[in-house]
């Protein structure tokens, strides 16, 4: 935290833009973005550098992100800027000349901001905290900071088990952040009105709810290197922290403009979170497990968002945005209004999550409408019957053949089919039925589409057990494991010639997982690892060609076994009943009882109903959390008198702007 | 499963064409091409024009686009031509899209196209390259060098692997302009201060760093190239004089195109947006 808050910081980029030139996409250092926001610095109390440890092209599409961007800019107190990992050429160059860590809008130094926010869409972006801390001149250790550096804090789904990260950041925020950004706002403006001390205001935002301290917290180990307590050191720290939770989506519409970049990114759409949350229940999926109660943005809300968001940003595609698209109660009638709405104006839509069965293809008709049928993407996860009912995933066989066959005689050629491989009680035989399954795939589409060019592509990631999910106690299938069941699937799928050619494979190799598997159910002691890697040089551990097993594997082993643990304990070791596992304290929502019995029922094959349409089953989110799913159906129409365009659209134009300043001009 | 066509629906046909001068300033002189191009049809999009689309299973806007400066080159004379289902006001359309557009990209000029193509209007660039740090003298006596030449190759890394370039057959003129003005010192795009304006406190080093960027050389020149295939660049121009004189900018220099058009036999560039508002054409 800067104590001094009347003296703007320097902006770098003086010093910054002689070493653009001679490093990769410069333009993604310079900021500008349409619909950024720059603040002066004293019009503002407390002053937050959002971060996101990636790449640019990467980063700047993060919806997260760009809502607490911007619901700290409309702040009248707060100030928000945001950073992102730069690559190692500008790195160097950063070192060689002394340029600090920046942020892309005002080109402030990193070090000045009250509060770095990092947001942790993966594990894998843990090196590259270190990598921004030490660019920002940061100490790396929460330990070793004092009043004139900020406070980080992380965020995100990864931070649901910050524990291998504990000794590099200040703070958590657990859940939705919408909300709790303010709360911090408010606590720092206090403290450096009051002039805390670093200590204190630390002690002060442990009351925040979903706030967590990891510095006022103490971890004992037991003989067998497992953890005996997790005990707070402080009065001020609860024995467990709770998420905070985002009660209606329809109060918080944003972005409500969607940052425009200069350079290329990954996602360059207009999303809308149409809603939050998932109650499908799939045991692998930590994402749907720690966002839950389910919350629907209304059909109106959903509307508004795009209609305005379009005109922000003249994106020319709209992705609607969830855990599982398909299942919000009122997506039949949010597609169709869209696609009316939008028709003819150059406007794609998209619903890039989504459940297999027939009502999908009637979905992707009506998004697709009069346009070209490319591919149509499922997600079975699991090759056999049994292991889907293991991981439950409820989609049989036959619901899926029937599916593909009616995308195929609807126009559709490719389907892409999404797997994992390595979960629990998986043998070779449940993977190889990923071959028959894929084969099936192509024969029916041959017969329902008349003609022989048809394809299947076949995704495959390896499966890491992850915290707060009833996978939680499972062993992580070793990657030799992993690696052979792909070599023999690939044989499985090549043993038909006809067949196999029309079917397309794509995997990774195991290793990758196995490091992700280490800092999902790390403990503190994790830290040093994370550590000697990045001081090995090891950094964007999510891109393949800077990740390094052999790096992490050294650190691993010079690292873990003097605190009596080792790279298997933490992955491949199931874990019984009663062991206190590092999250234990940090509180999801979902009942641990409900959690083991959930792991039982999966390792005896049996499943569990989806609770937005059966009886609860007391997964323990909405009592502990006070909250409720939030369900259509929704009052009132798709923005009224807007939705339907007034005469039936007969030819295309390029945008779905009407814009009265531009007047039609007479013959010349 | 996204896919934006529309191939029931028939696009509207282009019924007009302007053609914009615009700029690519300050810090959006990092963008390449595809990044401008990018930024234009979100504009365009934004500020409501309706551009004609191409037929096809995968319409895109009708923009073409002539002789796009490099990245990392500004610019006050990039050309698009583009396609409209209205036929609007050209000055509207100035005004529209000069309001949403992103930092950095500003509109100079629409006209309404007349008859013959753009590109055939332009076949050479005026740029004015600021090099830090090089003394103008040393400068001149690599521009005598290199005007003395009868043939400079320099090589360059293009999309198909290296190609070797004649700078010096390109070159229409190349002029060492006078060093009484001080470089513009290099601002933050939201740094408002006149350069003036003193930060009440500013850590030592960095006003010893800003005094010292005041009072550093700078050689700029001026000049003229045709355009070539591939396209003669300023870096191009400064890899000539290190070849020729061994003249070494200790930073990357920074280009500005100033002017794109048709040469006439003096050596000078012509406005091709000039024809379009001629009522006779040409």
């Amino acid at each position: 935290m800067s104590v001094d808050v009347t003296t703007a910081p320097e902006s770098v980029y003086d010093r910054l833009e002689p070493l653009l030139p001679r490093v990769r996409k410069p333009v993604q250092y310079v900021g500008g973005e349409r619909n950024a926001t720059v603040t002066p610095w004293e019009d503002a109390d407390v002053h937050w550098a959002l971060c996101y440890p990636d790449a640019y092209e990467v980063g700047l599409p993060n919806q997260g992100l760009m809502i607490l961007y911007e619901v700290l800019n409309e702040r009248p107190d707060a100030l928000a800027e945001r950073t992102y990992a730069v690559w190692p050429d500008l790195a160097a160059l950063m070192r060689e000349h002394g340029v600090p860590q920046f942020t892309v809008d005002g080109h402030r130094p990193v070090a000045a901001f009250d509060v770095l926010g990092v947001s942790f869409a993966t594990e894998l972006g843990y090196t590259n905290l270190l990598e921004i801390l030490d660019l920002a001149g940061v100490p790396l250790h929460a330990a070793d900071r004092t009043g004139e550096h900020p406070l980080v804090l992380a965020g995100g789904h990864a931070a649901f088990n910050p524990e291998p990260i504990a000794d590099f950041v200040d703070l958590v925020a657990l859940g939705d952040g919408e909300e709790v950004v303010g709360d911090i706002t408010d606590v720092v403006k206090a403290a450096k009105a009051e002039g805390l001390s670093r200590h204190e205001t630390l002690e002060r935002l442990a009351g925040v709810p979903g706030v967590y301290v990891p510095a006022l917290y103490a971890v004992d180990y037991a003989e067998d290197g497992s953890i005996a307590a997790v005990r707070p050191t402080s009065s001020a720290a609860p024995e467990r922290i709770h998420k905070r939770t985002t009660s209606d989506l329809d109060d918080w519409p944003y972005p409500k403009k969607p940052l425009v970049p200069m350079a290329e990114t990954v996602h360059e759409r207009m999303s809308v979170e149409i809603f939050r949350g998932c109650t499908r229940g799939c045991r692998f999926c930590q994402a749907g497990m720690i966002t839950r109660p389910v919350r629907e943005r209304s059909k109106q809300g959903v509307s508004e968002m795009v209609e305005a968001g379009l005109e922000a940003s003249g994106y020319s595609e709209v992705g609607l945005l969830s855990l599982s698209s398909a299942d919000h109660s009122e997506i039949g009638e949010i597609a169709k209004g869209l696609a009316d709405r939008y028709e003819g104006t150059g406007t794609g839509l998209s619903l890039p999550s989504t459940r297999v069965d027939a009502f999908n293809v009637d979905l992707a008709e009506e998004l697709t409408r009069s346009g070209r049928r490319s591919g149509l993407t499922f997600a079975p996860e699991g090759g056999s019957e049994r292991l889907r009912r293991v991981i439950n995933k409820m989609v049989s066989e036959e619901e899926l053949i029937a599916t593909v066959a009616t995308a195929y005689e609807h126009g559709w050629r490719q389907v892409k089919l999404y797997f994992m491989c390595g979960l629990p009680t998986e043998t070779d035989e449940d993977v190889l039925q990923i071959a028959a399954m894929a084969h099936e795939v192509v024969r029916t589409g041959r017969k329902a589409a008349g003609r022989g060019d048809v394809r299947a592509t076949v995704s495959i990631g390896a499966f890491v057990p992850k915290p707060h999910t009833p996978f939680q106690w499972a062993a992580q299938t070793a990657p030799e494991v992993v690696d052979d069941r792909l070599r023999k699937l690939r044989e499985a799928i090549n043993s038909d010639r006809s067949l196999g050619r029309n079917v397309g494979l794509r995997y990774h190799d195991g290793q990758p997982s196995l490091i992700e598997g280490l800092l999902s159910r790390g403990d503190r002691r994790v830290g040093r690892v994370i550590e000697a890697v990045w001081r090995d040089g090891g950094h964007f551990d999510g891109w393949s060609e800077y990740f390094s097993f052999e790096r992490w594997q050294t650190a691993a082993a010079a690292e873990l076994p003097p605190q009596g643990v080792d790279l298997f304990w933490f992955t491949t070791r199931e874990r019984d009943q009663h062991e206190v596992l590092p999250w234990d304290h940090l509180d999801s929502g979902l009942d641990r009882g409900w959690l083991w019995d959930d792991w039982q029922d999966a390792l005896d094959s049996r499943e569990q109903d989806d609770c937005r349409w059966t009886p609860c089953f007391d997964c323990g989110v909405c009592p502990q959390m006070g909250t409720e799913i939030q369900i259509g159906p929704t009052a009132g129409a798709m923005a009224p008198g807007r939705m339907l365009p007034l005469t039936p659209v007969e030819t295309r134009t390029s945008t779905p702007v009407h814009n009265p300043r531009l007047s039609e001009q007479g013959p010349a | 499963m996204s896919y934006k066509g529309e191939a029931a629906h028939p696009s509207a046909p282009t019924v007009a064409k302007v053609r914009m001068r615009f700029a690519k300033r300050g810090r959006a002189r990092f963008s390449s091409h595809r990044d401008v191009a990018r930024a234009m049809e979100w504009a365009l999009r934004r500020a409501g024009v309706p551009v004609s689309l191409s037929q096809g299973f995968s319409p895109h806007p009708r923009l073409s686009w002539i002789g796009a400066s490099p990245t990392g080159a500004a610019s006050e004379a990039e050309f698009v031509e583009i396609g409209l289902t209205t036929d609007l006001d050209p000055v509207d359309v100035a005004r529209e899209v000069g309001a949403v557009l992103p930092e950095g990209l500003v509109v100079l000029d629409v006209v309404r196209s007349g008859p013959g193509a753009l590109a055939d209007r332009i076949d050479g660039s005026a740029w004015r390259v600021e090099l830090p740090g090089v003394d103008p003298a040393a400068l001149a006596a690599a521009v005598d060098a290199l005007l003395a030449a009868e043939v400079v190759e320099v090589e360059r890394m293009t999309k198909n692997g290296p190609r070797t370039l004649d700078v010096r057959s390109a070159l229409v003129s190349i002029t060492v302009e006078d060093a009484v003005t001080e470089p513009s010192l290099a601002r933050h795009p939201n740094d408002d201060r006149t350069p003036d304006d003193t930060p009440p406190t500013r850590p030592a080093g960095e006003t010893h760093r800003r005094t010292h960027a005041r009072s550093a050389v700078c050689g700029t020149l001026s000049a003229v190239v045709r355009h070539t295939t591939p396209a003669v660049r300023p870096d191009d121009v400064v890899s000539a004089l290190r070849i020729v004189a061994g003249l070494e900018p200790p930073v990357p220099v920074k280009a500005t195109r100033t002017a794109q058009g048709r040469l006439d036999d003096d050596g000078a560039l012509l406005d091709p947006l000039e024809a379009d508002r001629d009522p006779t054409g040409r």
